[in-house]
């Protein structure tokens, strides 16, 4: 353990950052972007230290003492108000094996984004503390053990999401800002809902014996906690916990998104200026199957059980469906907009097989998507900030005007198609690995093998129309790479590589939690049976 | 030499090609000699290889040598307990004898690309991608497991695909390139799910440990069905890499490619990587896979050879032969003569590599012109060439002293062999009429190319025998097309030492009731389940021998003689013959039309259905999302308008309603006492009336 609260740190650095950029002056443009550029880049030195000191035979999922970095202060209290009894919150944040991956990432696409927001030209100092307090939401996510704080740091990052959407998009921006925050918003009233619910349904005890009702995510895992008639106590016959978990799973499915609820995405994503959609490709879908995987599984673990087949239905729907919307683009950046759908969805299909290597590929997909697709997003925009063009038949021949940036292309295309040797298919494979393992979903997994196929149709094809071929003169004036670029670019590419060939650096630090989780759900919930259906 | 230094020699032959890759990859801009580190690079691992031949032939025959780590651990896993995978390496004697083939035609092609390629404006790129090529294949070479067999599959794959479309300005290259890695995938998704098979049972990737368990009996999910479909399933790997029907349309297209990669990777050793598999997976096939193994590699062999008849693009002729006599060796292992179907392997290499470098000797000297109708007469300008390009000839054709008659007729009296133990004699049937259709379009091809007079004066003037680096391995590889490497005995494949002593079959490990007949231990003459094929098969091949060999005699030198009596002497008029069976020749000319009903039963459905979703997901998906919102802004409309007139009406009719009240009231509210006394009394009195006491 280190000595200082790194995750606090981690968290907030961001709304320090953002403190002093509402002090500078409006014209100091360049101070605010370096400002906003060290906080970052601070948080990602902070996630390199917490890796260095992570212990990877920790477990965490459902036992505190095995969760690291823990910081846990009371944070509100409010002693007795009538039946509603002591209110007692905690400030408590702490990371497992799920959550490292997902600080990594987050901490390492913030910093990305920073280098690509450089361009923003118009109301810079809003831009970068709007930016800077969407990164504290997102990180805080990721670190929070308490229902409540979760709550609080998830619909933090709404706000700032849809102004930046709303202001610095394109021309439907405001369409596409409404659109997600609306959606988002409908997701959280239901996310609000089951967490109330759970809060009147356990109760935790205090050091002095005495007994409080909880959002303490660990607590409402264990289910000697709940009470005999709470709304969601599986020891209530009348639980409606079947109910809550389909409303939350809603709530998460639409950050995933899962379809039919994904449509705000290509939207938000074509509005959206390039850092914004690399942030919400890289780091905000991820929040959804985290979410899921976080609080959905290990409080749920006997709904989970009973709904597998169908939440590898959905995965393979996503899988199919998205790759073939992905193939009648004609935006390039729509194109990548399904086809994040379309690699969300082996995320989903691995968490259903509820076995070591299909979880174990589901969190690997969400870091091996979150850059992929971020390094994707950076390549439109470089593209876009050149031509202000994204119609895939308004190229051709590229490959040889920007040798470097077709390059780099290649990479992330092959990655996104899932070669052997970069990091998107060994998440794949594994996936699939667990997901073939487990009987009533492999005729599901088969199917959703048809999307490695798909991918390549789709991915190869785009390459070929923008990049091969003879090259349109109207291009002929177009520059290579710059410096800034090569700085955003290159980080990814190392990280698509390194994971392709040496996958263990992140599966060692999630495995032993992902194995806790694992028998958590067959075993150590075993009481959760008392289904309310 | 010791075993450790065995492994240690053979991944410092397979990273060599990957680290001259990635310095060129960086660099090549920079330092345009480069290439010639990459070519160096390679004449090194070539000479390393054969160290590695002759130590392991020599000095471990009969060993298998193993090395492997873990790549991932992932610690005890919940019921099913430690749980790794492991990535490694393994060396056999078909491994040694594969890596040699490979370093040496591609040593021979890089050799033949410094001048073939010369002055192309990506000159460093090419050689580039040939070493990710050469580290690709040969890291399927040394597999010792199924992952790591397709993690170099899909890069050998990528390699395919950059130099297929190495010249991308042209489109119809970048198209070919595509397709090639497109039309893999399919085969891959089958390969895939095999794997997933395997590991699902088993738990592990490694050849070693699979055979093992599926020769102690455990089946995948207890199913005998499971492990035939295992088998099926990695034998789609193979259809589409080594371009079987129905996968085999992107082998053609693939000769966009320059000419010196069509004879590396689309005839010598990429395409043959399908038949490798098949052979490293050969002993847990069950009975139906292999038939179906048979059945596909005999259909493929039947169908390109008859498109071959008919081509007149000289790489399209030699392409659609390689998918012929790839069909040969897969049938070849279906029927179960695996030391001749790896024996075919290596010949065929020697002798396609030779025949399409000697394409490419005369395309460069035709200045690009690929259309044999406008050639003829080369063999006085290119002597060289010519003599190479048909000693190669005589060997795909199965003509004696050659090493390709050693190899086809070992397959042809394995096909008869089968075809009398299971009474499936359509399989040897196929293999005659293709080694007859063989004959005829190989020498159609020798001799509208450098016979007779030339068709095209002006190019035939220009033209003039390559130089000595394009000349050279042409050389080599005609050389290596003789029989003398082999055997001593130019009848007799199993009297050498490349048959009896290097390439054994290897034992089954399939459980009885799944095998062939002729397989099971309790056939005659069977010694406790020992050798993979029963004394029955050994005996059968035995005496089918020389029935095949003069069959497969008769049917070479009729296909040669046809072609000499329509080409040579003219003595049939092909345009006739062709005219007779019109329809017949426009079926070969179109290639079966294979491709335009894939066009348009598989592409443009796809596209089709494609469009249809996005449509939906636009319109109906997302018009769900904007409907609600737009019935939404109407209820809140609704709900506002009642709130004007309704409830806030009915705040204003109270408010209304006061006032009145208030407004008759305050005429009351004179300020004058006397009135209110009188108001006062009055009130009283009403009262006194309304409650009357009294």
């Amino acid at each position: 353990m280190l000595g200082f609260p790194i995750l606090t740190l981690l968290t907030f650095i961001p709304v320090l950052g953002m403190i002093v950029v509402l002090l500078l002056p409006n014209d100091r443009a360049k101070e605010i972007k370096y400002t906003s550029l060290l906080a970052t880049g601070l948080q990602v030195v902070l996630a390199i230290v917490l890796m260095m000191n992570y212990n990877f035979n920790a477990g965490g999922v459902y036992d505190e003492s095995s969760f690291q970095f823990i910081e846990k202060f009371r944070w509100i209290e409010i002693p007795g108000i009538s039946w509603l009894g002591t209110v007692k919150i905690d400030y408590f944040l702490g990371v497992d094996g799920l959550s490292t991956p997902m600080v990594l990432l987050t901490a390492i696409i913030s910093f990305i984004a920073t280098l690509s927001s450089w361009n923003i030209s118009n109301s810079v100092k809003g831009y970068f503390a709007l930016f800077l307090l969407l990164d504290t939401g997102m990180m805080g996510v990721f670190v929070a053990l308490d229902f409540f704080l979760f709550y609080v740091f998830w619909e933090l990052m709404l706000l700032p999401m849809y102004f930046l959407i709303g202001i610095w998009g394109g021309p439907r921006k405001e369409y596409a800002a409404i659109k997600f925050f609306i959606y988002t918003l409908f997701g959280s009233v239901f996310m609000l809902l089951v967490m109330i619910g759970l809060y009147f349904s356990a109760q935790e005890t205090l050091v002095d014996g005495s007994k409080v009702f909880t959002f303490n995510l660990l607590a409402l895992m264990d289910q000697s906690n709940y009470t005999a008639d709470g709304i969601l106590s599986p020891f209530n016959p009348n639980n409606i916990r079947f109910i809550a978990y389909i409303a939350l799973f809603a709530g998460f499915a639409i950050k995933i998104p899962m379809f039919p609820f994904h449509t705000w995405l290509p939207d938000a994503h074509v509005e959206a200026p390039t850092p914004i959609s690399v942030i919400l490709a890289g780091v905000l879908l991820k929040m959804g199957t985290y979410g899921i995987l976080r609080i959905s599984y290990p409080i749920f673990p006997e709904i989970t059980r009973d709904l597998m087949w169908y939440i590898a239905l959905f995965g393979m729907i996503n899988i199919i469906y998205g790759a073939l919307c992905a193939m009648a683009q004609k935006d390039f950046k729509k194109l990548i907009a399904y086809s994040s759908v379309s690699h969300m969805g082996y995320v989903l299909l691995g968490m259903a097989s509820l076995s070591t290597t299909g979880i174990n590929g589901a969190i690997l997909q969400m870091f091996n998507h979150g850059t992929i697709t971020a390094m994707l997003f950076l390549i439109v925009g470089v593209i876009y900030d050149r031509s202000h063009t994204r119609g895939l038949d308004d190229f051709g021949g590229l490959a040889t005007q920007m040798p470097v940036y077709t390059g780099f292309v290649t990479i992330a295309f092959f990655a996104a198609i899932g070669l052997p040797g970069l990091s998107g298919w060994v998440s794949e494979a594994l996936v699939f690995v667990g997901a073939f393992g487990v009987d009533i979903i492999r005729v599901l997994t088969m199917i959703s093998a048809l999307g490695i196929l798909l991918g390549a149709a789709y991915m190869l094809w785009t390459l070929q129309r923008i990049f091969l071929g003879k090259l349109n003169e109207k291009w002929n004036q177009l520059a290579d790479l710059d410096k800034r670029e090569y700085a955003m670019l290159v980080p990814l590419a190392v990280i698509i590589i390194f994971l392709g060939i040496y996958p263990s650096a992140m599966l060692d630090i999630m495995n032993t939690s992902v194995n806790s989780l694992v028998d958590f759900l067959s075993n150590g919930s075993a009481n959760f049976t008392l289904s309310g259906l | 030499m010791q075993e450790i230094t065995f492994l240690q020699l053979s991944i410092t032959v397979l990273f060599l090609p990957l680290l001259s890759f990635l310095i060129v990859i960086l660099y090549g801009k920079k330092f345009p000699k480069l290439y010639l580190l990459e070519t160096g690079s390679i004449i090194l691992g070539f000479a390393l290889s054969v160290l590695l031949m002759i130590f392991k032939i020599s000095q471990q025959l009969n060993n298998t040598l193993s090395f492997n780590m873990t790549w991932i651990d992932f610690g005890n896993v919940p019921m099913l307990g430690h749980l790794k995978i492991e990535l490694g390496i393994m060396l056999d004697n078909v491994t040694v004898l594969m890596l040699f083939v490979v370093y040496l035609i591609s040593m021979l092609v890089h050799i033949f690309s410094l001048e073939y390629m010369r002055g192309d404006r990506l000159y460093n790129r090419y050689f580039a991608y040939l070493g990710l090529f050469t580290f690709s294949m040969l890291g399927i070479v040394l597999t010792d497991n199924l992952l790591m067999m397709y993690i170099f599959w899909e890069l050998v794959g990528l390699s395919s695909y950059l130099l297929i479309g190495f010249w991308y300005e042209k489109k119809s290259a970048s198209d070919a390139g595509k397709k090639a890695f497109i039309v893999n995938r399919v085969g891959d998704i089958g390969f895939f799910l095999g794997i997933l098979i395997i590991f699902s049972a088993y738990n592990t990737f490694s050849f070693a440990k699979v055979f093992e368990q599926i020769g102690m009996g455990v089946l995948p999910f207890d199913s005998g069905a499971w492990l035939t479909a295992a088998g099926i399933l990695i034998f789609m790997g193979a259809v589409g890499k080594s371009a079987q029907f129905p996968l085999h349309v992107w082998l053609p297209d693939a000769m966009e490619g320059p000419t010196p990669v069509s004879a590396l990777i689309h005839a010598a050793t990429m395409v043959a990587a399908g038949v490798y598999l098949v052979t490293r997976v050969f002993v847990m096939l069950t009975a139906d896979a292999m038939l179906i193994i048979a059945v596909v590699g005999a259909f493929t062999s039947f169908v390109a050879a008859t498109i071959a008849l008919t081509q007149n693009d000289i790489k399209k002729v030699l392409a659609y032969s390689t998918v012929s006599q790839l069909g040969y060796m897969i049938m070849s292992l279906g029927v179960g003569a695996y030391a001749f179907a790896f024996f075919h392997l290596v010949t065929h290499a020697f002798f396609k590599a030779c025949l399409f470098l000697g394409s490419g000797s005369v395309i460069h000297a035709m200045h690009h012109e690929q259309d044999i109708r406008n050639m003829g007469g080369l063999r006085k300008k290119l002597p060289i060439t010519y003599l190479t390009f048909l000693i190669s000839t005589l060997a795909i054709s199965g003509v004696p002293l050659t090493s390709g008659f050693l190899s086809k007729d070992g397959i042809l009296a394995g096909t008869l062999a089968f075809g009398s133990l299971t009474g499936h004699w359509l399989i040897p049937a196929f293999g005659f009429i293709v080694a007859l259709m063989t004959a005829f379009y190989m020498f159609r091809l020798v001799i509208v190319t450098f016979h007779g007079v030339p068709k095209n004066k002006e190019k035939f003037d220009h033209a003039h025998e390559s130089p000595f680096v394009m000349v050279m391995p042409l050389v080599v590889l005609s050389a290596l097309s003789l029989f003398i490497w082999y055997t001593p005995l130019p009848h007799a494949p199993d009297a050498g030492w490349f048959i009896s002593d290097w390439v054994k079959t290897p034992q089954t490990v399939v459980p009885e009731n799944l095998r062939f007949d002729f397989m099971k231990s309790s056939a005659p003459g069977e010694i406790n389940g020992e050798v993979v094929h029963s004394a029955s098969y050994t005996e059968a091949l035995h005496h089918a021998h020389y029935p095949a060999m003069a069959l497969s005699l008769i049917v070479a030198g009729l296909g040669i003689l046809l072609a000499f009596l329509m080409y040579q002497w003219k003595k049939i008029d092909p345009d006739l013959v062709a005219g007779k069976v019109k329809p017949l020749y426009d079926f070969s000319l179109n290639k079966w039309y294979i491709d335009e009903f894939y066009d348009a039963a598989v592409i443009k459905f796809t596209l089709k259905f494609s469009g249809f979703l996005a449509w939906f997901d636009n319109t109906i998906i997302d018009g769900i999302v904007n409907v609600s919102a737009v019935i939404t802004r109407l209820a809140s409309k609704i709900v506002d308008l009642f709130d004007i007139y309704i409830v806030d009406g009915f705040v204003n009719f109270s408010a209304f309603i006061s006032g009145f009240i208030g407004l008759s009231f305050r005429r009351m509210q004179t300020g004058k006492v006397q009135t209110y006394l009188v108001f006062v009394v009055f009130s009283i009195l009403i009262l006194l009336i309304i409650i009357n006491p009294f």
